[in-house]
């Protein structure tokens, strides 16, 4: 590990205003990504601020009937707390879904939605990768891609974002709460949170430089029945070769956000429209410009058939 | 046969020397070295404070030291493991304000006032914790590396269910869960166990949660 300077922030718009100015900077919440990256020195941080003191660990009822989720809530608090478990379950489910349990006692909020791809040749120093060492290439295109992206996709990358808990929140439409040096705040639709790749994949998110997120928010409740599918190698403690979360109202319609195949959580809000068609139309809307390669192609049926498990789970409830 | 306690230099005291010899060895040639001014910033150790197994401990830590080098390398308490060093194998779980945590990935600089209990802290050879005295008469180990790690997630896993934490496979998010074989397995993913003794791991787990409920 690169040696690095390290402070405890004692506000959030100082640790914003302090990551600005510092060359190299980062901040430590969880470090459960951060500190597995800098052991290979794929992340080389100069200076660490450790934000873990800010207080911002609560989970608050909004007052338009919606829940406001705290940065540094631990992702075991939050999948955990009744008012998720009973009206946003799709959240739960994906939360439980994700990591360990050691994993998720120390991951928080903020963190989740700030991991690092797993694509094998972004941790590999020693092949090309443009994430990494913007410029140099990407290895994985031509390489073993059965993990990674189907859509969404650049020449410069094919990674996918691992995150379960960004798939359930991109379902729900949260936002995320930021603040910057100045101390001036601003809450981004998760959507428009994490990027596509493009030329320039290095660059994961739309915040600026310093930015910290304070929270993330989520609406009044939609109701609905919620499911969590995930299809991985093993039944535990494995990122998703597809993941699909799905809230599904009586009457067949619903939203579906797919992970594990593009450089974000995936969701066509047109294609909702075709619900209830069934999967098979709806998953052709939805995957319609993928291009997969020929390691990864099996994900669009497979994407199809978790989502028809899916909504056969969402009936029988 | 004689009893492994009465031999005169034991592995663990053997490490403790090992440690101290590489510490000595280091000073001189960090010396040596020029720095910048950056350089000279974060080796100067960062002091922090915690508490491990009921007693106060003050430390002068690099700041890369992480959480499970602390407990190894400065405090001697070599039960805690050191696996894959990436969060994957759950041999460093140590049970942190009481929750259950991969120490090595986190640092010892971030606990500062921290409760940390580690496998020596939840019983001794003499005075075993009940999880403890179950993986022995279950047989929940074989080459026993893992063990220390697993004994400590398996505590803090009848915690969690206690505290009504659900799991990936609880059926029903609204209602307490119970521990199910299913529940157990899914619970103690995060603790691999190489030589492959998870019936025996998991027959010790349910007898304690049994005995204790």
């Amino acid at each position: 590990m690169k040696e690095f300077t390290y402070e405890r922030a004692t506000s959030p718009q100082e640790a914003a205003a302090k990551a600005r100015e510092t060359l190299g900077a980062k901040f430590i919440a969880g470090g459960t990504n951060l500190l597995d990256l800098m052991k290979l020195e794929i992340e080389t941080p100069q200076h660490l601020i450790d934000v873990n003191g800010l207080g911002l660990d609560k989970i608050e009822n909004t007052q338009n009937g919606g829940l406001r989720i705290g940065a540094l809530v631990r992702n075991t608090t939050l999948a955990a707390d009744m008012r998720v478990r009973k009206d946003y379950g799709v959240l739960s489910r994906a939360l439980l879904a994700g990591a360990s349990g050691q994993l998720r006692n120390k991951a928080t909020t903020a963190g989740n939605l700030l991991q690092r791809t797993r694509c094998p040749y972004f941790y590999d120093t020693n092949q090309p990768c443009n994430k990494r060492n913007p410029g140099s290439g990407c290895a994985a295109i031509e390489g073993f891609s059965r993990q990674l992206g189907v859509i969404g996709t650049s020449k410069a990358c094919i990674a996918t974002n691992p995150s379960d808990m960004a798939v359930a929140m991109r379902a729900l439409d949260a936002e995320v709460e930021t603040v910057d040096e100045m101390g001036r705040t601003r809450k981004i639709p998760i959507a428009e949170f994490h990027r596509l790749p493009g030329d320039s994949p290095h660059i994961e998110t739309t915040l600026a430089d310093g930015e910290l997120i304070t929270a993330v928010t989520l609406p009044r409740p939609v109701g609905g029945i919620h499911v969590y599918r995930k299809v991985r190698d093993r039944a535990s403690y494995a990122f998703a070769l597809v993941s699909v979360a799905a809230v599904v109202q009586r009457d067949g319609s619903g939203r579906v956000a797919v992970g594990g195949v593009a450089h974000k959580p995936w969701r066509v809000e047109d294609a909702e429209a075709d619900l209830p068609k069934g999967p098979k139309s709806f998953s052709a809307r939805l995957l319609a410009d993928a291009k997969p390669t020929t390691d990864n192609a099996f994900k669009i049926p497979l994407v199809e058939r978790t989502v028809a498990a899916a909504l056969n789970d969402a009936r029988q409830q | 046969m004689p009893k492994p306690v009465k031999l005169e230099v034991s592995r663990r005291h053997l490490l403790a020397a090992g440690t101290a010899t590489a510490m000595v060895g280091v000073v001189p040639g960090t010396k040596a070295q020029p720095q910048s001014s950056s350089q000279r910033l974060s080796q100067r150790p960062t002091g922090v404070a915690f508490e491990v197994n009921g007693k106060l401990r003050s430390l002068q830590v690099d700041n890369r030291t992480t959480l499970l080098d602390a407990l190894r390398e400065n405090l001697s308490l070599t039960g805690t493991k050191k696996g894959c060093d990436h969060g994957q194998c759950g041999a460093c779980t140590v049970i942190v304000n009481g929750v259950r945590i991969n120490s090595c990935l986190t640092l010892a600089v971030m606990h500062e006032g921290d409760r940390i209990t580690t496998i020596e802290g939840l019983g001794q050879p003499e005075q075993l914790h009940p999880m403890q005295a179950a993986f022995v008469k279950h047989d929940g180990y074989q080459c026993g590396y893992c063990t220390p790690g697993q004994i400590c997630s398996a505590v803090a896993v009848l915690d969690e269910i206690k505290a009504g934490i659900p799991s990936h496979v609880s059926h029903d998010l609204t209602v307490a869960p119970v521990l199910t074989n299913a529940e157990l397995r899914e619970r103690m993913s995060g603790n691999i166990c190489r030589c492959g003794a998870y019936s025996n791991i998991a027959e010790a787990i349910a007898d304690v949660a049994g005995s204790s409920t």
